[in-house]
């Protein structure tokens, strides 16, 4: 049976449902104490006196750290969240009395019982001085200004042609500003560290999506070699963005149990806390223009951002990033602009940039369809990008005109009555809204350790991370099957930096970037057993050729006659091998040219410092392999493949039914038709399960979530769950989720795409143009509420 | 904090105590009336507080059928006492103060938010966790439906989700998708796991 794309259940998945799986706050560490954050009550100013003594005095505090106490990091910057991002350059944890925002780490309270810490937290007297803070982008003293670079490098400018002379030259237009507010990830597992010293060795029990940047970064600010500091993550409770720079819990842990001379663990409220101190998606407010003939065909488009970022760090939301390459046009005008407010800072959440963007975008096409009086699926059809409009490179696969063409009729969508606010069903104004889904099909370097043992198991380990989207079951898939080994014999390790490194979870790459590697590190795992075998008197296949021989279920036959056969135990149990082990590095990058650093296609393997890292303390102990990428034929045949001239890109429709209460304007999402175009399907559990939490994310953005602040102190009023609402399960519509299901080969050989963002783009527009449809009302202030439909 | 496990006794009734007893030392430790009503409301037993360390409280729990005895800071949460105390580490505490769900056990056979009781109001309550619903090798038929139907992605407001689910299923009211959602909608699962924990307590509950 063939093992890719099999519905199987999670490897994982006995350990979630009996709750063994353990996350970072549960690792059993002998005299553990408890960390508790206090935090700055104002928005700008300066600390004039924090005064710990009563806190102090409290029968089981061990120690209070501040900046006046606490021990001095080393400024640590890198490129990105892979290779080491700490979310707030310019302001390391406890480092000076300066306040930048409300909710700012201010002490750590370490005591004995989480209680005691918690209570002596609240006695920490701080008085401050106070400066006048800017938090709103409508004060006067709020400047707005065009970053030098956006995410990854990418230009927060893109121009082709005349954008603005060829609006005024267009027979139709519409220009309308679109405003996101801003979001939370929340995670259902606050952000948590636990830190435990050995002498000078360091190990982090972490709850991130990269446990080698966090590496890097903890080391980098400590001033200690990297190979000091294992950081462990084997499960997370979530991230969406918000564990994948590194954020205060992660440093503070370590410097407070050097403090206090015992393992501490931090664990972040959910109340405020995890509202300051752990990202969030910035606030949008987006300006789009489009222009077109009387049939709808594109003349212009313009898409001017606006996003925050703090005075500590510059991150930018880059809403623009999807509107350069969805549809053609062959004037294009994208700008992003930020602006410093005193609120921490922003960082990547669920498809950043595109999900806020695409909003924008395809409910300015739906105002431009029914302006033209044309059915919006038609528009799109009519703009279709066959190539990439930015750079005029082929797709590297694209089936969108599939996806729209499922999803219209899956939910009934030429059955519809297109006039808007003219059907009910019951007491309901029901309606239709469609729009496209992209996302960037990302793919970069992973190192795995592959053993293959002589009871016929095998053992692939790679140092990122499951955060929930099913690494630990598709890696396996692609380990079984590549090997011919049964999916009960394969295991994967994963979330270790004792592990050769992987990726980031983050950008959608996990599996499409691990995937090749476990593929290249198990063909050559099998085919030094065949080459074992051929060369061996007493093996059936002595003497054969080595592409005569097979692997299916642990067993190794002849193609030309199956009969012949034996085990790989047979095999290696002969040869008196416990074990046959190596270590692969597959190295491609999918981004756009400008955000590559060089492309190593075709390169002779690799160079020798990113792959293994066999120098990582404790790495001895799981016997970390030789490298074996130079010159290894899987490697050449993956990285050899011709990338140039072409762009990598995800596509999907969604096609949404609401229903709208006429009196009272709340609105009931009933369906979700979802057809994405995401390359091969591993797993078509768990990738269905992706694309349906991202629209659910995407439910909330239209409906329900935003963060309120404030009006004359920025602090945050929906700072807790009750406040701040999330879709529970009564919010839920029906979903269909479908794939398109063909293989992406010039990703990879495997051929699959990264599934975790998609499902969130283009769904907020969806519902947002079902809402108008439902009832003739444009709503461009999200989330679309009750109180906006009376 | 000392542990006392006084495996597979029965639970011992705490005798002579008096309601009134309790209050006194209820409102002795600043927790006041309030405990004892909302005790009393979730048909937990109201019993006597033991002092044994200054400042510390004794309670004995059945947990997961295990008689266990703890020695804990007045101010403990149920929801800490399973974990920072017993080390069942299964059931997670996604926001501590009744808004997620994450915290989910079962006492006397209800669902509860373990983050909203202390442990000193649960004396000689009979709490069942994840961990005694069923453990890898012994999965529930809740917990084989998840795996089965992939009710879960991180996993971490699994445990709640499931005792929930079985609490809902004892309570017997919920009978249609709608109202399923209605009465799971106390647990929050950020990943969006939601349609499959439907289809995984449909299943259960039609004994399919
Ligand atoms: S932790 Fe108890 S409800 Fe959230
Ligand atoms: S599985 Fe992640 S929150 Fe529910």
């Amino acid at each position: 049976m063939d093992i890719i794309g099999q519905p199987i259940d999670r490897k994982d998945g006995k350990l979630k449902v009996t709750g063994t799986a353990t996350y970072a706050a549960e690792f059993p560490l002998k005299n553990i104490a408890y960390g508790v954050a206090v935090v700055s009550t104002i928005s700008k100013g300066h600390i004039e006196n924090i005064d710990t003594s009563k806190a102090k005095a409290l029968k089981g505090v061990l120690d209070i750290m501040t900046y006046k106490n606490a021990m001095q990091l080393h400024q640590f910057s890198s490129e990105g969240p892979g290779s080491g991002k700490f979310a707030e350059k310019d302001l390391l944890p406890l480092q000076s009395e300066r306040i930048f925002y409300n909710g700012q780490y201010i002490a750590i309270v370490i005591a004995k019982n989480f209680e005691t810490a918690k209570h002596a937290a609240s006695l920490v007297k701080v008085t401050y001085n106070d400066e006048k803070p800017v938090f709103d982008i409508n004060q006067p003293e709020a400047k707005i200004y065009q970053p030098a670079q956006a995410l990854n490098g990418a230009s927060p400018k893109t121009e082709r042609g005349d954008a603005t002379g060829a609006l005024s030259s267009s027979a139709f237009s519409i220009q309308e500003t679109y405003n996101t507010p801003v979001y939370h990830h929340n995670p259902m597992e606050p952000h948590a560290t636990a830190a435990e010293w050995n002498g000078d060795e360091l190990t982090v029990y972490d709850a991130t999506q990269s446990v080698y940047g966090n590496r890097a970064a903890i080391a980098g600010m400590l001033g200690i070699a990297k190979e000091k500091v294992r950081v462990i993550s084997p499960f997370i409770g979530g991230g969406f963005g918000s564990k994948g720079f590194m954020w205060g819990n992660s440093i503070l842990a370590p410097m407070a149990a050097k403090f206090v001379g015992r393992p501490v663990r931090i664990v972040l409220d959910r109340s405020e806390q995890m509202f300051t101190l752990a990202g969030r998606r910035s606030f949008t407010i987006q300006k789009i223009s489009l222009g077109a003939d009387a049939n709808g065909k594109f003349n212009s488009i313009r898409h001017d951002t606006t996003s925050e970022t703090s005075f500590v760090d510059e991150f930018v939301e880059t809403a623009g990033v999807a509107t350069k390459i969805l549809y053609d046009t062959p004037h294009l005008d994208i700008i992003q602009n930020i602006v410093r407010l005193n609120k921490g800072t922003p960082c990547p959440t669920r498809a950043p940039g595109e999900a806020p963007g695409t909003y924008a975008l395809e409910v300015a096409l739906d105002e431009l369809a029914y302006k033209l009086n044309i059915d919006p699926l038609q528009l799109r059809l009519t703009n279709y990008a066959e190539k990439n409009p930015d750079d005029g490179h082929e797709w590297s696969a694209k089936y969108l005109r599939e996806c729209y063409e499922k999803g219209a009729a899956s939910i009934g969508w030429a059955s519809r009555n297109q006039k808007p606010g003219n059907t009910k069903q019951g007491k309901y104004l029901i309606g239709y809204g469609m729009a496209t889904a992209t996302y960037p099909a990302n793919r970069s370097k992973a190192t795995v350790g592959l053993k293959l043992y002589q009871d016929g198991h095998a053992v692939a380990a790679c140092g990122t991370q499951d955060i929930g989207t099913g690494t630990y079951t598709v890696m396996a898939q692609v380990l079984a099957d590549s090997l011919g080994l049964p999916i009960d014999k394969v295991d994967i390790k994963l979330g270790d930096t004792i592990y050769p490194q992987g990726p980031n979870s983050g950008g959608s790459q996990t599996m499409a970037t691990t995937g090749p590697a476990v593929r290249a590190a198990a063909l050559t795992v099998k085919s030094k057993v065949i080459k074992m075998a051929i060369a061996d008197k007493k093996s059936p296949f002595y003497g054969q050729a080595e592409e005569g021989v097979m692997v299916d279920n642990g067993k190794l036959f002849l193609k030309s006659d199956p009969s012949k056969s034996e085990t790989y135990t047979q095999v290696l149990t002969r040869n008196k091998q416990p074990m046959i082990e190596t270590e692969i590095t597959t190295n491609v990058s999918t981004r756009e040219p400008q955000k590559t650093e060089s492309n190593p296609t075709a390169k002779d393997g690799n160079d020798k410092e990113a792959g293994s890292d066999n120098k990582q303390a404790g790495a001895k102990k799981i016997g970390a392999s030789k490298d074996e990428t130079k010159g290894n034929p899987f490697v050449k045949e993956d990285e050899g493949h011709d990338r140039k001239n072409m762009s990598f890109h995800s596509f999907g429709a969604h096609f949404v039914k609401v229903l709208v209460h006429p009196l009272t304007g709340t609105v009931k999402v009933e369906k979700i038709v979802s057809v994405m175009d995401v390359g091969k399907i591993l797993n078509d559990k768990t990738a269905k399960s992706q694309i349906m939490g991202g629209a659910i994310f995407g439910i909330g953005m239209a409906l329900m979530e935003g963060t309120v602040y404030g009006p004359t102190n920025g602090r945050i009023v929906t700072k807790d769950l009750s406040d701040y609402l999330v879709p529970v399960h009564a919010d839920m519509p029906i979903f269909d989720v479908q794939f398109i299901d063909k293989a992406d080969t010039n990703i990879s050989p495997i051929g699959a795409r990264g599934a975790g963002e998609i499902g969130i783009t283009g769904v907020t527009a969806a519902i947002a143009n079902a809402v108008y449809h439902a009832t003739g009302k444009r709503i461009r202030n999200l989330p679309i509420t009750p109180d906006k439909l009376i | 904090m000392a542990i006392n496990e006084q495996e597979d006794l029965l639970v011992s009734k705490p005798s002579g105590s008096t309601r009134r007893e309790f209050l006194q030392q209820a409102s002795a430790l600043g927790t006041g009336l309030a405990i004892t009503s909302s005790a009393k409301a979730k048909g937990l037993p109201v019993n006597k507080i033991n002092f044994s360390t200054p400042g510390n409280v004794t309670v004995s729990l059945v947990v997961n059928g295990k008689n266990k005895t703890l020695d804990v800071d007045p101010r403990v949460t149920l929801l800490d006492a399973l974990r920072e105390n017993l080390q069942l580490m299964g059931t997670k505490k996604g926001c501590d103060r009744g808004q997620c769900g994450a915290c989910t056990v079962l006492v006397e056979g209800r669902r509860i938010n373990s983050c909203l009781h202390l442990a000193a109001m649960c004396e000689g309550a009979h709490v069942t966790t994840i961990e005694g619903i069923g453990g890898v090798d012994n999965l529930h038929p809740m917990q084989t439906a998840f795996l089965k139907h992939d009710a879960f992605q991180c996993g971490y407001c699994t445990p709640g989700q499931i005792c929930s689910a079985i609490g809902l299923l004892k309570e017997g009211h919920a009978t249609t998708d709608d109202e399923i959602r209605e009465s799971m909608s106390g647990n929050i699962c950020r990943c969006g796991a939601y349609q499959n924990i439907l289809d995984a307590i449909k299943e259960v509950h039609s004994g399919i």
